[in-house]
């Protein structure tokens, strides 16, 4: 009962403490706040492109077949498919065609794809495109392949972006105008979807297709959503490695704010001890004041994360960790926060503000209590 | 009753600053009078009285309370003594800044977490009975000085010390607050409270309500009156 | 190395923890030498004024480890997809041959870290430093351990490949493996729960002795380690397969996970609270007897032996109900 209200008596202190010295309190909140929010916004960013690949590969095919030559990406026959019929536990299977285009007016990078509900001269466009080449439905879109050969056709709507990381780029043609394009033989395709009844017989499925067709690549959703993890987990991990420098100034800047006390701060703490408080008391109550401080700032970073990630979608860090720049998607991110991001984001900020202001902590707390007699 | 034997301090020990600010000292304070420690600036007072009101540690030698030896305690239990024990009046008065007198009067039992309510009762009834009732919500920079005086002695009496220490209480004050003091030290020590002051100001030390004069002199006592 | 932010902050964390503890260790042999609670002068009060700031430190570093410990677990769970053949934490921590002693390092600082500070506030209450040495050697063996665990840890999160093939709870724990995991998930449900329910008897039974008779204290300490490792065994052979209503799932790690409502918490934090508080009265009343804790240190061991009764029961109940409510019938 009695350490409840001392606890009580400490925190009214370290309020009435922090607030006796506003301007000093509110610098380190705005400090201490930028970096949660800079950290925080690394990690939501992170988690959100993770959840959009996940959803965007779900939806995909379960094995995608590629053909190697020499260890490179190679055409397809449509024979291919026809010997993996009847694999048992094969559901579906689909020869796709598509390919990228380079377009220098827009310095952006296209994946051209062919549609079986496209009709000849019509075109789906992905939100990045129609944005990159102002387009809307009804306009026409002009493509120059590599060759020189022309593409003429007609928008017929622009792709409602449900998964926007993954299509915002994609232009969806009749197969013919593609083909045509691109001067692809009738009969090469650039990849097979399979897609398998049972989840579980994936890997058995991609083995015995793999005996059936030797030298082709047989890639399952597991192998990509394991790239794709490591991918973002790279990117977003060098992102933080390089703001290590700002969390170590600020952790140097939080050392400095906390051993640099004004006279009136030591005299204050020698009166306290002269009357009565023990080391361990101020010890206790500077700490609360740190966690008062870092509450409040880990709360105000994280909603600012959190805005700038999901209500300005991040506009902060577009060319930093997706690589498409000018077709960067312009969706909202779908909200998620989960424990592990919180603790990590904890771990990475609070840390070392606390584990910079322990000793000059301590070593304030222990000054002498007959220093106020002087 | 407060025993010293053999109490020594030096400061900054094995230095060339080397300073022995108490020579080997023994003396006994008795209960429920007001004692009085005289002498020069830089004789040794302020050193004593830390070492007596259990702030500082002797280098050497012990001081016993009531029995107990503290000088050897582990630095928590001679604050807990401390707070149980002893009140202090400093020479600068040391109010904490930017809070209200109340709040001052009512910081050495934080530590202690005697409840809120009882808390709060017992500092407004320390500040009334020194007439400063209407004054304890005032943030303790806009009082005066008399009042800083009184508030500084409600907080010396908040945790109900045994014993009271003042350093040098007068040092700044005209003769009619010296007077006053004077009363209010009579009167604690009527209340049964030991009261114990250091002074070179002759106005206390020669006054009349004094028990004993202990007058130091390069750190030692040299003269005792009984 | 998988530069994955959950890893940076783990590995921040433990190196924090090991650049806290290695003065520390300097200050812990430097105090051993020169105690001198008789004495007055400077280096004494030196010494005694930074033994706060070792308090302070070690419990932020216990905080800091309980944390982490909690993140380690959940980050392996997340870690998971990044390997062939991972599907929970199980397969993360086996991607590597570190994993598993990590997790157990990370255990032993957590246990270490508590029972110190236990050991800590009870040395405060005494007069003349009753444990002040034993509290130094025990800092000593406490850095040893941080910094082995951040050792452990770095080499783990280094030793980490992206598609490392590795193998799950399904293999580790399966009824058909080899190894220790296998032998635990084999071991006879009947078997398992006499064990885990005598244990719990008699671990309790201990702890109502403990405040009385310092001999049933110090049993207590052998005991609750021991009840920790077989409640672990329990949870893998028939707690865990009864939470998730299959038969051959005996992972300790999934119960953590938010499609068992989090249930491992309710689990596990009971059981930590109650070992470490079992390992703390058993420390306590093996070390030699004091005058001057002789009012402080019964109603302590009281308190203690309450945290581990109502630990080890918690623990026991929610497992019998876990099984008695589950679908799932073995025996
Ligand atoms: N912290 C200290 N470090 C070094 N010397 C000190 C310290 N405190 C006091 N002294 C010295 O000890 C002597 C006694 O000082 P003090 O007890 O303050 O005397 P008084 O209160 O009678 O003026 C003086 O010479 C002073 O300079
Ligand atoms: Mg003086």
């Amino acid at each position: 009962m009695t350490a409840l209200s001392r606890t009580r008596y400490f925190l009214d202190f370290a309020v009435s403490s922090l607030l006796r010295r506003r301007w000093r309190t509110l610098s380190l909140i705005l400090v201490y706040s930028c970096i949660v929010a800079l950290l925080g916004s690394v990690l939501l960013f992170g988690t959100a492109l993770r959840r959009e690949a996940a959803t965007q590969l779900s939806t995909g095919p379960d094995i995608v077949v590629q053909s190697m030559i020499m260890g490179r990406h190679d055409m397809l026959r449509a024979a291919d498919l026809d010997a993996l019929r009847g694999l048992r536990g094969l559901r579906r299977g689909e020869a796709r065609l598509w390919g990228y285009l380079y377009d220098s007016s827009a310095a952006a990078n296209y994946t051209l794809m062919a549609n079986a509900d496209t009709a000849p001269g019509e075109a789906l466009v992905g939100e990045g495109v129609a944005r990159a080449r102002k387009l809307e439905p009804g306009k026409l879109l002009f493509l120059v392949s590599p060759a020189g050969k022309f593409l003429k056709v007609r928008v017929k709507s622009v792709i409602a972006p449900k998964s926007a990381l993954i299509s915002s780029d994609l232009v969806l043609l009749n197969e013919a105008d593609l083909r045509a394009f691109f001067s692809v033989a009738p009969d090469l395709y650039t990849d097979l979807a399979l897609f398998v009844a049972n989840p579980r017989e994936v890997a058995t499925i991609a083995q015995k297709g793999a005996i059936r067709l030797p030298g082709r690549r047989f890639v399952t959703r597991e192998d990509l959503t394991r790239s794709y993890e490591s991918l973002f987990s790279w990117r977003e991990g060098l992102v933080l490695v390089i703001l290590a420098g700002a969390v170590i100034a600020f952790a140097i800047f939080a050392f400095d704010k906390a051993s640099g006390l004004s006279s009136e701060e030591r005299r204050e703490i020698g009166i306290l001890k002269a009357v009565g408080w023990d080391t361990s008391h101020i010890i206790a109550q500077k700490l609360i004041e740190g966690g008062l401080v870092s509450g409040t700032s880990f709360l105000i970073g994280f909603i600012l994360a959190y805005a700038h990630v999901f209500l300005f979608r991040a506009v902060l860090f577009e060319p930093v960790l997706t690589g498409w720049s000018t077709l960067y998607p312009r969706f909202r991110l779908t909200q998620e926060i989960d424990g592990l991001q919180v603790t990590s984001l904890a771990l990475l900020t609070i840390l070392p503000y606390v584990a910079a202001i322990l000793v000059p902590v301590w070593r304030t707390a222990s000054a002498d209590p007959d220093e106020v007699m002087r | 009753m407060i025993e010293l034997c053999a109490v020594t301090k030096t400061y900054n020990a094995g230095r060339p600053n080397e300073v022995v600010a108490l020579g080997a000292t023994d003396l006994t304070i008795s209960d429920k009078a007001l004692t009085v420690f005289a002498g020069p600036s830089g004789s040794g007072k302020t050193t004593l009285i830390t070492i007596v009101g259990c702030l500082a540690r002797p280098t050497s030698g012990r001081v016993v309370l009531n029995g107990e030896a503290v000088s050897g305690l582990p630095q928590r239990f001679l604050t807990e003594v401390r707070r149980r024990t002893f009140g202090f009046v400093f020479q600068r008065f040391n109010l904490v800044r930017g809070i209200s007198a109340i709040e001052n009067v009512m910081l050495p039992a934080y530590p202690i977490g005697t409840p809120h309510a009882r808390l709060k009762t017992r500092a407004m009834e320390l500040l009334s009975s020194f007439g400063m009732a209407h004054r304890a919500h005032f943030n303790v920079e806009i009082l005066s000085g008399g009042e800083v005086q009184r508030v500084a002695i409600a907080r010396a009496l908040v945790n109900d010390p045994e014993v009271i220490i003042a350093d040098e209480p007068t040092a700044s004050l005209d003769g009619e607050r010296v007077a006053h003091f004077l009363a209010i030290a009579a009167d604690l020590k009527a209340r049964g409270k030991t009261v114990i002051v250091t002074s070179h100001d002759p106005r206390v030390t020669g006054a009349a309500t004094v028990d004993r004069l202990v007058t130091l002199a390069d750190g030692r006592p040299a003269d005792a009156t009984p | 190395m998988i530069a994955h932010p959950p890893v940076l902050a783990l590995v921040l964390a433990s190196t924090l923890s090991a650049l806290v503890m290695v003065p520390t260790f300097v200050f812990a042999l430097r105090l051993l030498a020169r105690w001198d609670p008789s004495s007055g002068n400077e280096e004494q009060l030196k010494l005694e004024k930074t033994t706060y700031l070792v308090s302070t430190l070690v419990a932020f570093v216990a905080v800091v480890e309980l944390a982490s410990l909690a993140a380690f677990a959940f980050n392996a769970d997340r870690m998971a997809v990044l390997f062939v053949g991972a599907m929970c934490a199980v397969g993360t921590l086996n991607a590597s041959s570190y994993g598993f002693p990590t997790l157990v390092a990370k255990i032993a600082v957590f246990f270490a870290a508590f029972v110190w500070l236990v050991l800590d506030r009870t040395d405060n209450k005494g007069r003349d430093y009753p444990f002040i040495l034993q509290k130094y050697w025990g800092i000593l063996l406490l850095a040893l351990l941080v910094v082995l665990d951040a050792a452990l840890q770095l080499a783990y999160f280094l030793d980490l490949k992206a598609s490392t093939i590795t193998s799950c709870c399904g293999k580790l724990f399966g009824d058909a493996g080899l190894g220790a995991g296998a032998e635990l998930a084999g071991i006879e449900p009947r078997l398992a729960l006499v064990l885990l329910f005598g244990g719990l008897a008699i671990t309790i039974a201990l702890s109502f002795g403990t405040a009385r008779s310092r001999l049933m204290g110090r049993l207590l300490g052998l005991a609750s380690p021991a009840m920790f490792a077989i409640a672990i065994a329990g949870v893998i052979s028939v707690i865990s397969v009864h939470v998730y209503e299959q038969p051959h799932h005996h992972c300790p790690f999934c119960l953590l996970k938010r499609e068992y409502g989090f249930f491992g918490f309710l689990l596990y934090i009971p059981l930590f609270a109650a070992t470490g508080s079992g390992m703390a009265a058993g420390l306590l009343s093996a070390l030699p007897a004091r005058q001057s804790l002789s009012d402080v240190l019964p109603p302590l061991l009281g308190r203690l032996s309450i945290l581990t009764i109502s630990g080890f029961a918690l623990f026991g109940g929610l497992s019998l109900w876990k099984i008695m409510a589950s679908r799932l019938t073995l025996m």
